[in-house]
C-alpha cells in the first residue's frame, strides 16, 4: 500500500482540520514533520486526566524523545493512519515512540514512523484498544529497524483491530505475557514475524493478512517470564509468502525464524489453527516446533519451563505452494533427501519433540497430543531430536480431533 | 577519620543514641547543641540546621541575607526551583538552605558523567522510617531533590563538561567556579504520594524553571584522556521520571530509588568521620533501625561479604543480627570483591526496572543484589523483547566472555533502541562497562 504523506497533502488536511473544533486539539502545525508540535503533544500527555480524549491534527509531526502517558482512561486519536503521522526519524533519546503505562487506553487513526527502538508499547494495563494503527519503518525492512510495531505487554482485554505494521525487526504485531486478547483485522508486512503471540492466554487471532513477512503469525512460549502461555485460536487468516530474508538480530528468539514460514507454534500449548488460507510459504506453512530446536541455551532456561508444544489442533486451512525453497541447512537437505530437489516439504512440518515425561505407556495423553486432520495436507516429523536423520511421514498418525477452544469474549464491551 | 577517635570496639548503641552522653559529636560541630539539656524535639530540629551552621553564616553573610526555611508546595509545579526555597545559588555559590541535608550514595546511577548533590528535607519533627530492602518510608512534606551539574571545560559556557572530581560541598555550600548547573529533580512527597518535578538551570545559573516536558541539550564531553565526545544530554518529561521512580509497574506509585539503606551505608561525604546512616539516626532523620551500622560499615574497605549481608531471601532476613543493615560496595573500592562491586553498580544502575515488580519484569531479568546467580540474573539467559539490543549477541551473560554477553553491549552502545539503561544516557559510561566486563570474564564457563 501506498502511504500519503507528502507536503501538499498534509498542507491541504491540515487547513481542512483547521476548520473543525475538536476537543483538546493543540496548535495547528505545519506541515512537513513540524518538530513544534513535540511539546504540546507532551504536554497534553503529562495533563491529561481519565476521561480525556486527546485528538491529534493531521499533519507530520517530529519527535526527539520518546512519548509517554501514565494516566488511566485516555483515548489519543488521530485523523487516520495516513494523514497523522508521528515521526521519530531525528530520535535521540528513548526506547519507543510512545510508550502507555495505563489501563482503560485506546488509541487509534494515526500513524508511528521511524522510531529508534519499539513504535508503542503498552507495558501493564488493561482493557487496552489500538485501532486503526500504522507502525512503519519507511526506509524498509532493515535490521535496524525497531523490534517491535504494536507492543502490549502484560496486558489483559485487548483489542488491536485494523492495524498496519510494517519493517519491524522483530515483529509487526506483537502480544507478550497478556490475557483475554483479540487480533483482528490487521496488516503485517514486511517484518521478521508479522504477527506474535508470545506467553499470552486466550488469543483470539483472525482475519488478519500477514504477507511478506519472514514468518507470519507466530505462537511462541519463551522461558524465565512471568508466565507461560496457552489457549490462541488463529483462524481466517491470511498467512501468504512469508518469505522474506530473516533480518531479525542475531541472538534474538526471531532470529531462529526460517524464511519462508506461514504459521509458526513454538513451545505453546493449546492452539488451533483453522480456516485459514496459508499458501506459498517456501520454508513451509506450518511449523510445530518446541524450544528445543530452536537453538536457545538450556543453561538459560529455567528448570520448570515447559518448551513442549501440546494439544494442538490443525484443521480445515486451503493450504498449498509451500514448502519448495527451505531456510536452513538441515531443512533444505531433509527437502532434497526426502522429496528431492524439484519437490516440496509437505504443508505442516514438527520438529518431532515431545514431553518424555508425559508419555503413557509410550504414548502422548489424548488431550496433548498434536492433531492435523487437514483433508489432504501432509505432516513431516523433522526427527529433530535425533538430528533431522529419520523425518518422516506422520499424516495418518497425527489425523486425530481435539476439543475446540471457545471464542475470546472481551470485557467491558470490547470488540463488541 | 577526623579528630572524634573512637575507642577500638567502642560501639555502643545506648551512647551513639543518647548524643548528650558522650563526646562523639566533636566532629559534628553539634556540640553546643547537645549541651543543651532537655528540648529534645527541638534538639533533634536544631541538630540537623547546626550541622551546617557554620558555612552557611559564612555564607550567609556574604549574601547578607538570613537563611532561608525550605517551603513545602503541598500541590502545583511552582514555576522556579527557588520557589521551594532549598538551595539558592548566588555570588558564586549554592547553598543548601537549613534543614536541607546532602548525602550521597555508596554506588550512584550513572547520568552521563553528570556530578549530582543530592539533598533530603523533612517536615519539622519527622522521620524517615527505616525498611530493609526498599525505600525508607518518608513522612508526608519530605522533599528529595538532585541537582546535575558538570564541571564546564572552559570560562565561557559553550556545552563543553568534563569528567569531574566528586562534588566539593561542605557546611551546605558549593562553590560554583568552573561549574556549570543542569538541573535539579525534586521528588515530592505529598499526601497523594510521590510526585516528580523537574527544574532546568537558566542561562544566568541563577535559578531552575519549571521544565515538564524535559529537554535536550547539546554538550560535549572532554573525557579524562582527552577524547572528546558530543551528545544531548537529556532531561526528562515528567512522565519520563516515572520510567525509573515507578518501581512497581503495576501501582505505578512514585517511590524514591537511592534512599535505600544499602546505597545510604557507607562513610559520610558530608560529616567527616561518620557513617552516613549513622548521621542520620543521630540527628533524628531516620527512626526504627534494627541495629546501628557496624563500626567496620563506617569504614569502607569491608573487602568479601559486602553483598552477603544481604540475604538471598528478604523475607527471612535476621532483623536482629549485627550485620542487618545492608550494604553495597563501593564499585571503584577494589578492596571490595569484583562481585560486590559488580552487582552494586548493576543494583544502582538497573535494579528499579529490573526487578520482580518494575516495569522490565517482562524480560525476566532480576537484577536486585540478593538474587541468585542464574538465568533470573542474566546467566546464559535468552533475551526475550531485546531486538537490537541484542548486539548479534546469543546471551545476557555468557560466563568468561564478555564481548558475547548481551549486557556488555547494551551498556555499551548508545543507540536509543538498543541501549540500557533506555533513559538517563547518551554516552557510555566506560568505565561501569570495564567493571562488568572484567566480571563477566572472571566467570567460569560458558552456556550449554
Amino acid at each position: 500500500m501506498r502511504l500519503m504523506t507528502s507536503a501538499g497533502a498534509v498542507a491541504l488536511i491540515v487547513a481542512a482540520a483547521a476548520c473543525s473544533g475538536e476537543k483538546k486539539q493543540g496548535a495547528q502545525p505545519a506541515a512537513p514533520a513540524d518538530a513544534s508540535y513535540q511539546d504540546t503533544l507532551m504536554t497534553e500527555l503529562l495533563d491529561a486526566k481519565p476521561g480525556d480524549i486527546i485528538e491529534i491534527p493531521e499533519g507530520k509531526f517530529s519527535f526527539d524523545r520518546s512519548l509517554s502517558l501514565t494516566v488511566d482512561g485516555v483515548t489519543i486519536r488521530g485523523r487516520g493512519m495516513d494523514k497523522t503521522v508521528l515521526s521519530f526519524k531525528g530520535q535521540i533519546a528513548g526506547a519507543e515512540g510512545l510508550l502507555v503505562t495505563a489501563s482503560d487506553f485506546t488509541i487509534e487513526d494515526l500513524a508511528i514512523e521511524d522510531t529508534k527502538g519499539d513504535a508503542l508499547k503498552v507495558n501493564e494495563g488493561e482493557n487496552i484498544v489500538i485501532r486503526r494503527v500504522r507502525t512503519e519503518w519507511t526506509g524498509g525492512p532493515k535490521t535496524e529497524n525497531g523490534a517491535y510495531g504494536i507492543y502490549p505487554v502484560q496486558t489483559k482485554n485487548v483489542l488491536l483491530e485494523s492495524n498496519v505494521a510494517i519493517g519491524a525487526s522483530d515483529a509487526g504485531i506483537y502480544v507478550g505475557q497478556s490475557q483475554n486478547v483479540i487480533v483482528r483485522y490487521n496488516r503485517a508486512e514486511k517484518n521478521v514475524a508479522g504477527i506474535e503471540i508470545e506467553n499470552t492466554f486466550d488469543a483470539d487471532v483472525y482475519e488478519n493478512v500477514a504477507t511478506d513477512n519472514t514468518g507470519g503469525i507466530l505462537v511462541f512460549n519463551m522461558p524465565n517470564l512471568s508466565q507461560p502461555g496457552a489457549r490462541t485460536r488463529v483462524f481466517k487468516n491470511q498467512a501468504i509468502a512469508n518469505n522474506r530474508g530473516n533480518f531479525g538480530h542475531p541472538g534474538t528468539p526471531v532470529a531462529t525464524i526460517p524464511a519462508g514460514s506461514g504459521v509458526v507454534i513454538n513451545s505453546n500449548d493449546q492452539v488451533e489453527i483453522f480456516d485459514n488460507d496459508i499458501r506459498d510459504n517456501k520454508t513451509t506453512n506450518i511449523i510445530i516446533a518446541s524450544v528445543f530446536s530452536s537453538g536457545l541455551s538450556k543453561d538459560g532456561m529455567s528448570a520448570d519451563f515447559d518448551g513442549f508444544p501440546e494439544g494442538i489442533y490443525i484443521y480445515g486451512n486451503r493450504m498449498g505452494g509451500g514448502g519448495k525453497n527451505p531456510d536452513g541447512l538441515e531443512l533444505q537437505a531433509l527437502k532434497i533427501a526426502k522429496f528431492g530437489p524439484m519437490g516440496a516439504l509437505p504443508d505442516v512440518l514438527w520438529d518431532g519433540f515431545s514431553d518424555p515425561a508425559k508419555q503413557v505407556n509410550g504414548e502422548t495423553p489424548a488431550p496433548l497430543r498434536i492433531c492435523v486432520d487437514n483433508d489432504s495436507a501432509e505432516v513431516i516429523n523433522a526427527d529433530a531430536p535425533n538430528g533431522f536423520k529419520s523425518p518422516s511421514l506422520v499424516t495418518d498418525a497425527v489425523r486425530c480431533a481435539l476439543d475446540k477452544l471457545p471464542a475470546i469474549a472481551l470485557a467491558n464491551g470490547l470488540g463488541g | 577519620m577526623n579528630t572524634d577517635q573512637r575507642k577500638p570496639g567502642h560501639s555502643g548503641a545506648a551512647d551513639r543514641r543518647n548524643p548528650e552522653s558522650t563526646g562523639r559529636q566533636d566532629g559534628f560541630r553539634v556540640r553546643r547543641v547537645s549541651r543543651r539539656p532537655g528540648m529534645t524535639e527541638i534538639f533533634k530540629q536544631t541538630l540537623r540546621i547546626a550541622f551546617f551552621t557554620g558555612a552557611v553564616f559564612i555564607v550567609a553573610c556574604a549574601r547578607e541575607s538570613a537563611p532561608q526555611t525550605p517551603t513545602f508546595h503541598e500541590e502545583g509545579y511552582p514555576a522556579k526551583l527557588s520557589d521551594w526555597n532549598l538551595m539558592s545559588a548566588a555570588n558564586g555559590v549554592l547553598t543548601l538552605s537549613p534543614g536541607v541535608v546532602p548525602y550521597d550514595l555508596a554506588t550512584p546511577l550513572f547520568t552521563d558523567y553528570a556530578l549530582k548533590l543530592r539533598t533530603v528535607t523533612l517536615p519539622k519533627g519527622a522521620a524517615a522510617s527505616y525498611r530493609e530492602y526498599d525505600a525508607f518510608d518518608f513522612p508526608v512534606g519530605a522533599i528529595i531533590s538532585k541537582t546535575f551539574y558538570y564541571p564546564q571545560s572552559s570560562d565561557e559556557w559553550a556545552g563543553d563538561v568534563s569528567v569531574g572530581p566528586e562534588p566539593t560541598v561542605a557546611g551546605g555550600a558549593m562553590p560554583l567556579n568552573g561549574v556549570r548547573l543542569v538541573e535539579t529533580r525534586l521528588l515530592v512527597h505529598r499526601a497523594e504520594g510521590w510526585v516528580a518535578i523537574p527544574y532546568v538551570w537558566n542561562e544566568e545559573q541563577s535559578d531552575a524553571l519549571l521544565h515538564r516536558t524535559g529537554a535536550a541539550k547539546p554538550m560535549t564531553l572532554h573525557r579524562a584522556d582527552g577524547r572528546e565526545e558530543a551528545f544531548a544530554y537529556v532531561v526528562p518529561n515528567q512522565n519520563q521520571c516515572a520510567g525509573c521512580h515507578a518501581t512497581n509497574n503495576t501501582t505505578r506509585k512514585l517511590a524514591p530509588i537511592g534512599l535505600k539503606a544499602r546505597h545510604l551505608n557507607k562513610p559520610s561525604t558530608f560529616a567527616e568521620g561518620v557513617n552516613q546512616l549513622d548521621h542520620w539516626i543521630l540527628s533524628g532523620m531516620l527512626t526504627g533501625a534494627p541495629s546501628l551500622p557496624s563500626p567496620a560499615s563506617g569504614r569502607g574497605g569491608g573487602g568479601e561479604g559486602s553483598v552477603s549481608n544481604l540475604s538471598p531471601h528478604p523475607e527471612s532476613a535476621d532483623a536482629d543480627s549485627e550485620s542487618a543493615i545492608p550494604r553495597n560496595a563501593l564499585w571503584t573500592d577494589e578492596t571490595e570483591s569484583l562481585d560486590a562491586r559488580a552487582r552494586a553498580y548493576l543494583d544502582a544502575n538497573c535494579s528499579h526496572c529490573h526487578s520482580d515488580v518494575g516495569p522490565a519484569d517482562t524480560s525476566g531479568l532480576d537484577l536486585r543484589p540478593h538474587v541468585e546467580f542464574g538465568p533470573k540474573f542474566g546467566a546464559c539467559k535468552t533475551p526475550v523483547a531485546a531486538g537490537g539490543g541484542s548486539g548479534g549477541r546469543p546471551f545476557d551473560i555468557v560466563p568468561g566472555a564478555p564481548d558475547q554477553s548481551i549486557f556488555v553491549y547494551r551498556m555499551q552502545t548508545t543507540r536509543p533502541g538498543d541501549m540500557m539503561p533506555e533513559l538517563g544516557r547518551s554516552t557510555s559510561h566506560e568505565e561501569g562497562v570495564a567493571l562488568i566486563a572484567e566480571w563477566i570474564a572472571a566467570m567460569d564457563g560458558g552456556c550449554d
